[in-house]
């Protein structure tokens, strides 16, 4: 850029950067991999006498069990890392926040985009927001303390803590990034499309089911990938609220859960930088990384799909 | 009155309408019953003395003042790292790149992957890039014996905060700056002014409201996040206040995990616990209800 007369010096300083301080997030993204990879990386060659690489996904024949098992057990005499386990763990409460969420999600989204007045929308939404702000702490806590007590009282599982008790406290965090998402994205429905329905004679819910809904299936779809990621990725309320022994039986929501994430937080702290256990740790660090960059490719591509696909039945 | 034909339509849509409504109504309970348990349990436990002072008796008494006065420090070195970078990226993104800019593409892609980078994630990134790296070059440089950087301290917890909460001040800032008209752009180019003064003397006071909402909603972001610090800086009790960059601190949501899950008489810890996250649960949500209140005042000036 030429400098003109009266332009000070600084401003072409203050542009580069500008230009160089917006790369930040990129730095960051690669920077995060390349940490957390580093410290994980070398347990592919480095050499110790406890751990052989198959272990960690492949049940064994340990010492004192008949026959093979999967089991995440870090500390004791002979450690055990199969992440099996915190994989089944991590699975059975995303898996079962989503059927609680997505649908109270998707229908309050559809109620607050077609049925509510404008004031009811108007307060409703802020309250939906303010409960995203809620740390997850909180939840953790409520879930540790009235969820827990609640879910003890109605279906006496053998566990205060447990996968369900984890899965409600889980879907409040991700109930409203579900519907921020749907409710954009059923509003962005071109209101010809709308408004067409309606004059043929449509009812409400079948403007909804049959025009809304079917428009907007790929935001609501991104939705539900976005709040899987979060779900996959959120720390603090399973530490607190799921019990956290590694149990690997996928069907049964009653008993204790441990999580990738609560494994992660609640072991990297006793352990020494180079161990092996810090290494997988950090491996455990790395996969889920990997995985929620997936996840959040695929939704970022979904939605810029929609908004082309609704910008093109307009025209 | 097509309907007519269809009884069933109608009560079918009545069907509909209630079911959406319940999925509301789930909500809103959930989150009264939330504020009501914590105001109920946790109001009794606020006063002066709770607010200012120390912990006492094994943290079962006393006040949690060191961990308001961390968490107040952490976020303000926080936003002093996170607001040059996410004002600039969105500078950036809303006035310098092209719209098929590669380049600006990629940095919008990172933007999206960052918000959803799991918290204990940049935890794990936190110690291994702020304080095993960069902590443990600068102990290097300077020949320490013993890790002076190389160790959990304030300044390491704040700068990985900083990565998380940069996307909410990228986003928020970037829809700020384009609701700035293209007129009044335009004007200050008629008039000879660089696009840079542009920025400075137009763009920048035009989208202050929006801005200072992002940064209100990164500090409520920030303040309540537990996993990213687990590692990096947070302590569950110090005898004293940190008062340089390279102490540790306490955090008022790190109190409320430490003090449920590891105390040994948690029984004993509940009164101080309630307080605790009803101090948390009304600065989150003061923060959060000025930042809707912000915008929704910049959204509905926008419309005229």
């Amino acid at each position: 850029m030429s400098r003109r007369r009266g332009i000070p010096r600084w401003h072409g300083v203050a542009e580069f950067f500008i230009v160089f301080l917006a790369m930040a997030a990129i730095a960051a993204i690669i920077l995060i991999f390349t940490f957390i990879a580093r410290e994980a990386l070398p347990l592919l060659w480095e050499k110790t006498e406890t751990l052989e690489r198959a272990h960690l996904v492949v049940p064994q024949l340990w010492h004192g069990y008949e026959e093979p098992v999967a089991v995440w057990q870090p500390v004791g005499k002979v450690p055990k890392y199969n992440i099996l386990p915190l994989f089944v763990g991590t699975l059975k409460v995303t898996v079962l926040a989503m059927l609680i969420s997505a649908p109270i999600g998707l229908a309050s989204a559809v109620y607050l985009s077609h049925y509510a007045s404008r004031r009811v929308r108007e307060v409703v939404k802020p309250v939906i927001e303010l409960l995203a702000g809620i740390p997850s702490v909180v939840l953790g806590f409520f879930g540790l303390m009235l969820i827990a007590t609640w879910v003890h009282a109605t279906f006496g599982f053998k566990y205060r803590l447990n996968g369900f008790v984890a899965a409600i406290a889980l879907s409040v965090t991700i109930i409203p990034i579900i519907f921020t998402i749907c409710e954009d994205a059923l509003t962005a429905v071109p209101r010809p499309l709308i408004e067409g329905a309606i004059a043929l004679g449509a009812r409400t819910h079948q403007v909804a089911l049959r025009v809304a809904i079917p428009a907007a299936l790929p935001g609501i779809a991104a939705a539900m990938v976005l709040g899987f990621g979060r779900a996959i990725g959120e720390t603090i309320v399973v530490l607190m609220a799921s019990g956290n022994a590694a149990v690997v039986d996928l069907l049964d929501w009653s008993a204790s859960v441990r999580t990738i994430t609560a494994t992660i937080a609640a072991e990297l702290g006793e352990v020494p930088r180079g161990d092996e256990h810090w290494r997988v740790l950090f491996l455990l660090g790395s996969l889920l990384f990997l995985m929620t960059f997936l996840l959040n490719t695929f939704a970022t591509f979904t939605v810029a799909r929609l908004s082309a696909r609704l910008r093109g039945e307009t025209r | 009155m097509l309907c007519k034909a269809h009884p069933r339509a109608k009560s079918s849509n009545l069907a509909f309408h209630g079911l959406t409504a319940l999925a509301v109504l789930i909500i809103l309970a959930f989150l009264g019953i939330l504020l009501g348990h914590v105001l109920a349990h946790g109001s009794g436990r606020i006063s002066v003395e709770f607010l200012t002072a120390s912990p006492t008796g094994g943290m079962t008494a006393g006040g949690i003042f060191p961990a308001i006065y961390g968490t107040a420090l952490l976020t303000i070195l926080m936003t002093i790292a996170v607001t040059p970078v996410g004002v600039a990226t969105a500078i950036y993104l809303s006035e310098y790149a092209s719209k098929s800019s590669r380049l600006a593409q990629f940095v919008r892609a990172a933007v999206n992957n960052l918000a959803g980078v799991p918290s204990v994630v940049f935890g794990l990134f936190g110690l291994g890039f702020f304080i095993l790296f960069l902590g443990g070059a600068m102990d290097r440089a300077i020949g320490a014996e013993t890790p002076i950087w190389g160790r959990p301290s304030i300044l390491w917890a704040a700068l990985t905060l900083s990565v998380l909460t940069l996307p909410v001040v990228i986003v928020t800032a970037e829809e700020a700056m384009k609701t700035v008209p293209r007129e009044l752009r335009e004007a200050s180019h008629g008039l000879g002014a660089t696009r840079f003064q542009t920025v400075l003397h137009v763009v920048l006071p035009g989208a202050r409201a929006g801005i200072l909402t992002g940064l209100i909603l990164a500090i409520s972001r920030g303040a309540g996040e537990v996993a990213p610090i687990l590692f990096t800086g947070a302590a569950n009790f110090l005898p004293r206040l940190p008062t340089d960059p390279r102490d540790m601190f306490m955090h008022l949501g790190y109190h409320v995990y430490a003090l449920a899950t590891q105390s040994p008489n948690v029984d004993a810890a509940r009164p101080v616990l309630f307080g605790t996250v009803l101090v948390l649960l009304t600065l989150t949500f003061a923060l959060n209800f000025v930042a809707i209140l912000i915008r929704s005042r910049l959204r509905a000036g926008g419309n005229r």
